[in-house]
């Protein structure tokens, strides 16, 4: 039954860190605006400077 | 007939830029152009080699017909700059524009290609839902002034207020989708510890059950001291009120799930209530997120100093500088230019000038000022360039003192006593009631049991299903009004647009259209002729003219000799050796007609009068059927102009429509305040600064307006002028919405009488709670969404 509680404290330990992601996500700001930069990508001749957009604070 | 086949031939040629009809063509690269400006737009970016802009969205360009000289020097003054910039250094400056013409995939690619057409841009971004640019420059190698003005030659001329500085809270609502997030995961992984209650494990392994239920408080902690801490706050705030709202019984409902939960976990007397627990607050979030939905480009909440421009120029010794208005002080020389807003009452230097205060008074035609004559704040001059001496600062003007009624400074939800406060304060009356009757019953039969059966009872009344019935239904609401162009303030706007039984109506821009008059010819003018007519009449700013010229959609290339223009007479000029004289009637030389209807304009060829051209406010159309549905509930259409449309209106409206002309914007105000005190729930219909008190005033306010993102009043709601005819449909939906509520009211409560019933008797076990308490919250959530867009999509068709 150990196992169970390794198994257990393994999976709770990646969820967390996928909580902790989200977090981080949403204050850089990325779901700020969801539509601009599904056209961006797109834009064969694209602007040299990568994404800032967690340079804004 | 030949009128249309004239228009259709208009429609074949389209501008290459802005993809309008020409009424007028410019030739460039073999390339039609509507007006001077569009091909300007082209020669930019056919020079900077962003021809691009054109493929990726057909309808890219912005027509720059409409676009009028805009100086943007003010913005170098180091006061203004630091307002607006977000970071500065020598080298390196970021700042943020608001741009409403933002509206395609091109606009994006060539707002962010910035940077080829000004060497200066280090880099550009947009945001498209918010339509605003942030660019990041050097300021040694361009000018903030030289930017907004690059941005403007390319059609995006971006809105400058000092007051729409502070943002909308993101932080805030980043808060509550965290706060979401955890909860909804805490949900999740305590149903997962619970299976092996669900499934009934328990005697296997006692160890393995103590860990889970021990995991399971853990999880459930945060959720509730962070999730859940704003019920527990606004709990206990409106205790402090003594109101009851529908977070008390929510609160109450929580605390006991998570402490009798705690007890049973520590006390190990069994596995708790914490699956249901942090799923009610998992629903109980969603709901207030689906609430919150914002349109995030529109404002609400404008005064009169988005109205004015930010600068104006100033005489200082002898040169024109550009001053902040609010530093305008008495005796101050300033020069306004055509379609710029005089931002203070002030006197005018010139000879005459035309002024249009259709904004301030809802008065359509122009007023011309003689020299000497008191101009107030708020008008708009139409024509030559103009010098004022200001007399009053910009605080202290006529206009500005609306703003300093009362009823600005209140806020408006106080007066509501929501349908939803109402219903959880009699629920929180019954449940204490069982409760006590519970307790007393189990004291006498069980005493040992009591608590226990208390708590029971107490959980289960949390009402999780009542309280997301609003939100979700509102929310629903919300969004499919947002679908047909009405876009509301808040759903909390829906509940009062339910109760509205008078409804007051602005006419110019709201019941007419302010700036597209109708314009017919009464008599016969050749295609050469009415040519000649529009050369004539374009080369004069008088706002009739304008109006003329706008509805001829011929051109010609003969050049007019021997131009010129009698104030309060007419204009004329000789053209192909023709000469014509457009005014009044006495200036070509007839007598005035009797009872004219609008403004008439007389047109004579070579001393031989041809005709006239009426010119009347058009209505909007498509009004006429939701003003015969309205009926009587139409109390009164208060107008500032004069009463030059009464019969027209007459007509329109019911008998028992009051129809009143000549309003001031206080007048306005007072009429709805009256209204209010006699009992009514009154809905406000307008659309310039000149209804905002009243807009204001009015349980729900409506502003109407042709381009949403451009200038509309404080308000409740805005509506798209195509979209005034389904007002009523609108007014019906809110009801509707209001009575799908009760029916989500009525099942909520089914649900918990039937928990209660499993409570009150002791039954309640965490795997019933578990099952009826998230059933309950989905069948309501499920019910809300299916009724809403039914009814909806019923009415709307």
């Amino acid at each position: 039954m150990n196992i169970i509680i390794v198994l257990i404290s393994i999976s709770l330990t990646i969820a967390l860190i996928f909580l902790g992601v989200f977090y981080w996500n949403l204050k850089s700001g990325q779901y700020e605006d969801t539509y601009t930069p599904s056209v961006r990508m797109l834009f064969d001749d694209k602007p040299k400077a990568s994404s800032s957009t967690d340079k804004k604070a | 007939m030949e009128i249309e086949t004239e228009q259709q031939q208009a429609v074949q040629t389209k501008c290459f830029h802005c993809g309008q009809d020409c009424e007028e063509t410019h030739w460039l690269d073999e390339k039609v152009f509507c007006c001077y400006g569009c091909k300007t737009v082209y020669e930019i970016l056919n020079a900077n080699n962003l021809c691009e802009y054109y493929k990726l969205d057909d309808r890219a360009g912005i027509s720059m017909r409409q676009a009028h000289d805009e100086d943007f020097a003010f913005l170098d003054e180091s006061d203004i700059r630091k307002k607006l910039i977000s970071f500065d250094s020598d080298t390196f400056a970021k700042i943020t524009f608001t741009i409403p013409a933002i509206h395609c995939v091109s606009c994006i690619w060539l707002l962010e290609n910035l940077k080829k057409i000004e060497t200066g841009v280090i880099h550009s971004e947009v945001n498209f839902t918010r339509k605003i640019v942030t660019i990041d420059f050097n300021p040694q190698s361009v000018k903030l002034s030289r930017l907004a003005g690059v941005l403007k030659s390319i059609g995006y001329a971006p809105q400058i207020t000092l007051e729409s500085k502070e943002k909308k809270n993101p932080v805030l609502t980043n808060a509550l989708i965290f706060k979401l997030a955890l909860a909804g995961f805490c949900f999740g992984n305590v149903m997962l510890f619970s299976f092996p209650e669900y499934l009934g494990l328990d005697e296997t392994d006692p160890l393995l059950i103590r860990i889970f239920s021990f995991l399971n408080l853990i999880l459930a902690t945060p959720v509730f001291f962070y999730s859940g801490f704003d019920y527990l706050r606004s709990a206990a705030a409106s205790f402090k009120q003594k109101q009851i709202n529908i977070d008390v019984p929510i609160a109450a409902g929580l605390i006991a799930l998570f402490f009798r939960s705690a007890y049973d976990i520590i006390a190990n007397t069994g596995p708790g209530y914490l699956d249901s627990f942090t799923g009610l607050v998992f629903f109980l979030l969603i709901g207030r997120w689906f609430q919150s939905k914002t349109y995030e480009s529109l404002a609400f909440d404008r005064d009169f100093k988005s109205y004015f421009p930010l600068a104006v120029q100033r005489l200082d010794g002898d040169a024109w500088k550009p001053v902040i208005i609010y530093d305008l002080k008495p005796t101050d020389r300033i020069q306004i230019r055509n379609m710029e807003i005089i931002p203070t009452d002030s006197t005018l230097v010139d000879d005459y000038a035309f002024i249009d205060y259709s904004f301030v008074t809802g008065e359509s035609k122009p007023v011309k000022a003689k020299q000497g004559d008191k101009i107030y704040a708020g008008g708009r001059l139409i024509g030559q360039p103009i010098n004022l001496i200001v007399e009053k600062s910009t605080s202290q003007s006529h206009l500005t003192s609306l703003w300093n009624n009362p009823v600005f400074g209140k806020v408006n939800e106080s007066k509501y006593k929501k349908i939803i406060d109402r219903a959880a304060r009699r629920f929180t009356w019954i449940v204490l009631g069982v409760a006590a009757v519970t307790a007393v019953y189990w004291q006498l039969t069980d005493a040992s049991q009591m608590w226990l059966v208390l708590t029971s009872v107490l959980m289960v009344a949390c009402p999780c299903a009542l309280a997301l019935a609003a939100p979700f239904t509102y929310g629903n609401m919300l969004r499919v009004f947002g679908r047909n162009q009405f876009y509301l303030k808040n759903s909390d706007v829906i509940e009062r647009l339910a109760a509205i039984d008078a409804v007051v109506f602005d006419k110019t821009g709201t019941v007419t259209h302010g700036d597209k008059p109708e314009v017919e010819f009464i008599g016969k003018l050749s295609d050469e002729e009415q040519a000649i007519v529009k050369k004539l009449t374009s080369a004069s700013t008088h706002p009739l003219s304008t109006i003329i010229a706008a509805s001829i959609l011929k051109s010609s290339r003969e050049s007019i000799s021997e131009f010129k223009e009698i104030p309060g007479q007419g204009i004329q000029g000789t053209i192909h050796q023709k000469f014509i004289r457009i005014g009044s009637p006495s200036f070509v030389g007839v007598m005035p007609l009797s009872d004219p209807q609008g403004s008439i304009v007389f047109v004579s060829i070579n001393h031989e009068v041809i005709g006239y051209y009426h010119i009347r406010t058009s209505l909007r159309k498509n009004i006429k059927g939701m003003i015969n549905r309205l009926g009587n509930k139409i109390d009164a259409l208060l107008s500032g102009d004069r009463d030059t449309d009464a019969s027209l209106l007459r007509k329109m409206f019911s008998p028992f429509t009051f129809l009143f002309f000549n309003q001031s914007p206080h007048d306005k105000l007072d009429y709805v305040k009256n209204l209010q005190l006699n009992g009514r729930k009154v809905l406000m219909v307008g659309d310039g600064l000149n209804d905002s008190g009243a807009l204001k005033q009015s349980d729900v306010g409506i502003a109407v307006t042709d381009h949403a993102g451009i200038f509309t009043p404080a308000c409740d709601g805005i509506l798209n002028g195509e979209k005034l005819g389904s007002l009523d449909k609108f007014m019906a939906l809110a009801k509707s919405a209001t009575q799908i509520l009760k029916v989500a009211f009525v099942i909520s409560f089914l649900y918990n009488g039937v928990a209660l019933g499993f409570a009150v008797s002791g039954h309640l076990t965490p795997l019933v709670a578990a099952i009826l308490m998230p059933l309950s919250s989905i069948s309501v959530v499920g019910f809300s969404a299916v009724a809403v867009n039914f009814v909806a999509n019923k009415k709307l068709k």
